[in-house]
């Protein structure tokens, strides 16, 4: 019996594969890699590419990934796949994109955060859900 | 017949509001099963990840993470705030709030600053209102958030922390218990806490072999653990407010039913009393005459 490895591929919007296989091949960053079974404990990224999981049989399935992460234990291999693309100066544009967007929204106002006035509110419009529930019991009872 | 025209207008006017709010109803059921699926599908991502850092935590690695540090002394904390779109959910937003006030005044009592990452309008909105300083903020995320959109906020937060312009950074939303209930919950990102303490792995010590090199590895890999349990939050707080709303619209298809019921019971009265008064004056009248 030829020797296998559980693959997973996951991404944070769902699973995408999981089943054993003869062989993972995938795009690490520092070059192609093929994982067989009892391969030593290794962590790399992965870049935009390929990901071929081989079964006993020899049959591919192709995944495509936009980056991730390859996690790899003896009889065990992850990949942790990327839904956006990503880079370090993409994630600053995003970052600093949200940062623009939280001063054209609150252009104008102070900074301090007047939680007094915040419960006061907040209590008032608990206090209202209260009274309609209770108003809706008697109707109820 | 004073007043039964009013009555018939106010009827069918209450009428198509509960048309509305049922298929509010209707329509929160459908995506709220959708909302639930989605909180499925991200767990195994999210899970994979932890498994994998408890790996990193346990395999002794020779570079340690400013996010698996020790806990620094807090003056300033961060909160990222998940709140949903729309309203019409019931108590949900400002359940989440006022939990959120009770903790901010917790902390300010102990001179802690608080700094803040909006999602969703509804909590921008509550920002907006009451002061607070929001760093960064993103808005329609519709019913299929997406990581992508999430990336810039989450790394506001994120610099701002490692730069120690805030020293802890926690996530504020609606944990989803049940259709029938959801629970606002404040949870902390960063510093990670230890999940589980075996100080020392008990077997053989070794470690991964990192490409390209442990730093970049671990800087990419946390990075996208927090923002998968920000993701997490979103989606979970996403099933919460179709449950919520569930329950408001049908709260208000009943309170309209009931509605109608009563007025149906006062215009049948309105109308009775316009027939027997006709009646009566067309017996005297006849009485009258005769």
């Amino acid at each position: 019996m030829a020797m296998t490895i559980h693959v997973d591929i996951v991404s944070a919007e769902g699973a995408i594969h999981s089943g054993l296989a003869a062989m993972l091949y995938a795009p690490g960053e520092m070059g192609e890699l093929g994982i067989a079974a009892r391969h030593a404990p290794l962590i790399t990224r992965l870049k935009p590419g390929d990901v071929r999981v081989e079964d006993e049989h020899g049959q591919q399935e192709h995944f495509y990934v936009s980056g991730g992460m390859l996690e790899v234990q003896p009889d065990i291999a992850t990949v942790l796949a990327d839904t956006a693309i990503r880079a370090e100066n993409l994630d600053e544009a995003k970052a600093f994109e949200a940062k623009r967007r939280a001063e054209d929204a609150l252009a104008g106002q102070t900074a301090e955060f007047e939680y007094a006035k915040a419960q006061a509110e907040l209590a008032e419009a608990i206090a209202q859900l209260r009274a309609i529930e209770k108003l809706r019991k008697m109707k109820g009872g | 017949m004073a007043g039964a025209k009013e009555i018939r207008t106010k009827i069918s006017s209450i009428k198509s509001t509960q048309k509305i709010t049922g298929a509010m109803e209707m329509v929160a059921t459908s995506k709220m099963r959708k909302a639930q699926e989605r909180m499925q599908a991200s767990r195994p991502y999210a899970e994979k990840m932890l498994q994998v850092i408890r790996h990193l935590a346990k395999a002794s690695p020779e570079y340690r993470h400013s996010f698996m540090a020790e806990q620094r002394e807090i003056k300033r904390v961060g909160y990222i705030v998940v709140s949903s779109d729309r309203g019409l959910c019931g108590g949900l937003n400002s359940n989440l709030f006022r939990r959120l006030v009770a903790h901010i005044k917790e902390q300010k009592a102990q001179g802690i600053e608080p700094v803040f990452c909006t999602i969703g309008s509804k909590a921008l909105a509550f920002f907006r209102r009451f002061g607070g300083k929001v760093e960064a903020q993103v808005t329609q995320l519709g019913d299929k958030p997406h990581i992508e959109d999430l990336i810039g906020t989450v790394k506001v937060m994120l610099n701002a922390f490692e730069n120690g312009e805030v020293d802890a950074v926690y996530v504020v939303y609606n944990e989803f218990v049940n259709t029938m209930t959801q629970e606002p919950l404040i949870r902390q990102l960063v510093p990670l806490q230890a999940a589980d303490d075996e100080d020392r792995p008990s077997g053989p010590i070794w470690d991964y072999i990192y490409e390209p090199d442990a730093r970049l590895v671990l800087d990419s890999l946390l990075t996208r653990y927090i923002e998968s349990l920000v993701y997490q939050a979103v989606v979970e707080n996403g099933a919460c407010e179709q449950a919520a709303r569930r329950v408001a619209m049908k709260a208000a298809s009943d309170n309209a039913g009931e509605l109608i019921d009563d007025l149906q019971l006062v215009y049948n009265k309105a109308r009775q009393a316009a027939i027997t008064q006709e009646l009566s004056e067309i017996v005297s009248g006849a009485a009258a005459v005769g």
